[in-house]
């Protein structure tokens, strides 16, 4: 067995460090979802409608999000708030900010690709039944549009939570950067803990994000 | 339907309008970023910036407590200024940032003075030396550049400053690159170079933890030093920094800040060489 140096957690108080430094990404990233998803399936309907100017807003929107870097999100909303408008944004909000914008956006075009993806046939037929368009909805278009949904949102979802990593540019003590403050503070008597504790994070991502894709594959079987 | 889509669309328009205003918004009608010496001490809380995983100068202990010697030094600024000290955890390559949003008042992060970083943010007085050294075997303890024997390699890491000096003033030195610092201290325990330039802290303290390696060229290169940073044009507070650094040289507070926080590391032997007291460079 090689030195792992996994004693370094049980030093002190480091393994509830890390356990806080996780809810901190958990807090932000499943606070950023709470609000993204939403406003995401709002913003995906809208793509769809014969609205040429909405969807060119939205495209811009979408495009612009998808092309910057997260990392130079997390510096306009944080630094560049205040340099611009004198706003005194914490980091936390600052976070939020950036993967609720981030969230809503991606999640747009995937409601606006399910629903797109679902065949001429299926509205004709609803109509040939004699169903309105609120029942066609309801009863045929949305439950085929979740089931679609599913894999791509909870890749999304796992995305953001992976994704906090980054907020540690911006000040805010998430799992990563305590693992490398355990794991510097150790630098000298234990010089192989970067193993162990890099290890440990990556338990500790898995933990987080293992349920979320347990809870998909199981509404996938349920409802297909 | 055509009526909601159009009621949509002045909802977006106006929101993309807001953005815009927002975004193009001027910043002339805002005053000077940073907070003076009596906005400080009026709030009751200073805000400085230091390295949260940097040992020993700035980094986090097994307690989830702000150790090291810029720490020890953050701490004795707050004190004195009679206000309550928040740390806030900065990365080596957002340090200006933090200084020009005003983010923070203070930078004790490890901070080189240079030519460069003089233009974005004002530096104080000195407390730190920092240059160059040179780690070799006891067998064969390399002091001198010159007459270098060009069948043996130097070990350096890349992106450092050993590496830039080294290839502008010793072009002829030929060098082993490695990217990380593990690699480099495994090249040079498998004896792959003859010698390990690094920045004199590092070779140091990498000298005292292994055996059978000595410092052979403690100081190389031109002398930097190390020191607090403020906003630009924060003059109040650069002043008060000022008369701080040279009133505690009269206590030799520095040298006291060493051998609480350096000494495991560096040993006593170079507190002279890397302290600077009372921003008196000698």
């Amino acid at each position: 067995m090689p030195d792992l140096g996994l004693e370094v957690l049980l030093k002190g108080k480091n393994l509830v460090r890390l356990l806080g430094g996780l809810w901190t990404a958990l807090r932000i990233s499943l606070l950023s979802v709470a609000i993204s998803l939403p406003v995401g399936v709002v913003l995906g309907v809208l793509m769809t409608r014969n609205n040429r100017f909405v969807k060119a807003l939205l495209r811009l929107y979408l495009e612009f999000i998808r092309i910057m870097p997260q990392m130079v999100l997390l510096f306009i909303v944080y630094f560049g708030s205040t340099r611009a408008f004198g706003w005194d944004v914490s980091g936390e909000t600052a976070s939020v900010v950036v993967f609720t914008l981030w969230g809503a956006a991606e999640m747009s075009d995937l409601v606006r690709g399910a629903l797109t993806s679902i065949p001429r046939h299926q509205y004709e037929s609803a109509e040939a039944l004699g169903m309105s368009r609120l029942q066609t909805s309801i009863f045929i278009i949305i439950p085929q549009t979740v089931r679609r949904l599913i894999p791509l949102s909870i890749n999304l979802v796992t995305r953001m939570i992976k994704t906090t990593s980054l907020i540690l540019m911006i000040g805010v003590v998430e799992v990563l950067k305590v693992s490398q403050q355990i794991i510097e503070a150790n630098r000298m008597s234990s010089p192989n803990a970067a193993f162990g504790v890099y290890l440990s994070v990556f338990l500790l991502y898995f933990l987080a994000c293992w349920p979320i894709s347990l809870l998909a594959g199981r509404l996938e079987k349920k409802w297909s | 339907m055509k009526k909601l889509n159009r009621i949509i669309a002045i909802a977006l328009t106006f929101a993309l309008a807001f953005a815009l205003c927002a975004c193009g918004g001027s910043k002339k009608e805002e005053g000077p970023v940073y907070r003076t010496l009596d906005e400080i001490k009026q709030s009751g809380v200073i805000n400085i910036g230091v390295f949260s995983d940097k040992n020993p100068f700035g980094y986090v202990d097994e307690n989830g407590e702000y150790q090291g010697y810029d720490v020890y030094f953050a701490q004795r600024i707050a004190e004195d200024l009679g206000v309550k000290l928040n740390y806030v955890s900065t990365e080596a390559a957002n340090r200006i940032e933090y200084l020009q949003t005003g983010k923070v008042d203070i930078i004790l992060a490890n901070f080189t003075v240079t030519p460069q970083r003089a233009e974005e943010v004002d530096f104080a007085l000195p407390y730190m030396n920092v240059a160059l050294g040179v780690v070799s075997p006891d067998a064969k303890v390399i002091e001198t550049l010159d007459n270098w024997n060009a069948d043996e390699q130097m070990i350096v890491i890349s992106g450092t400053t050993a590496e830039t000096y080294f290839t502008e003033n010793y072009p002829d030195i030929p060098l082993q690159k490695y990217d990380t610092y593990a690699n480099a201290k495994n090249a040079m325990e498998n004896g792959n170079g003859v010698a390990w330039a690094n920045d004199n802290t590092e070779v140091i303290a990498f000298a005292l933890q292994n055996e059978g390696y000595t410092v052979g060229i403690p100081s190389l290169g031109s002398q930097d030093t190390i020191a607090p940073a403020v906003s630009k044009g924060n003059e109040t507070l650069l002043n008060w920094l000022n008369g701080e650094i040279e009133a505690l040289g009269a206590e030799n507070f520095f040298h006291a800040d060493y051998e609480a926080t350096l000494v495991d590391t560096y040993g006593l032997d170079y507190e002279e060489s890397l302290v600077v007291e009372g921003g008196i460079i000698k």
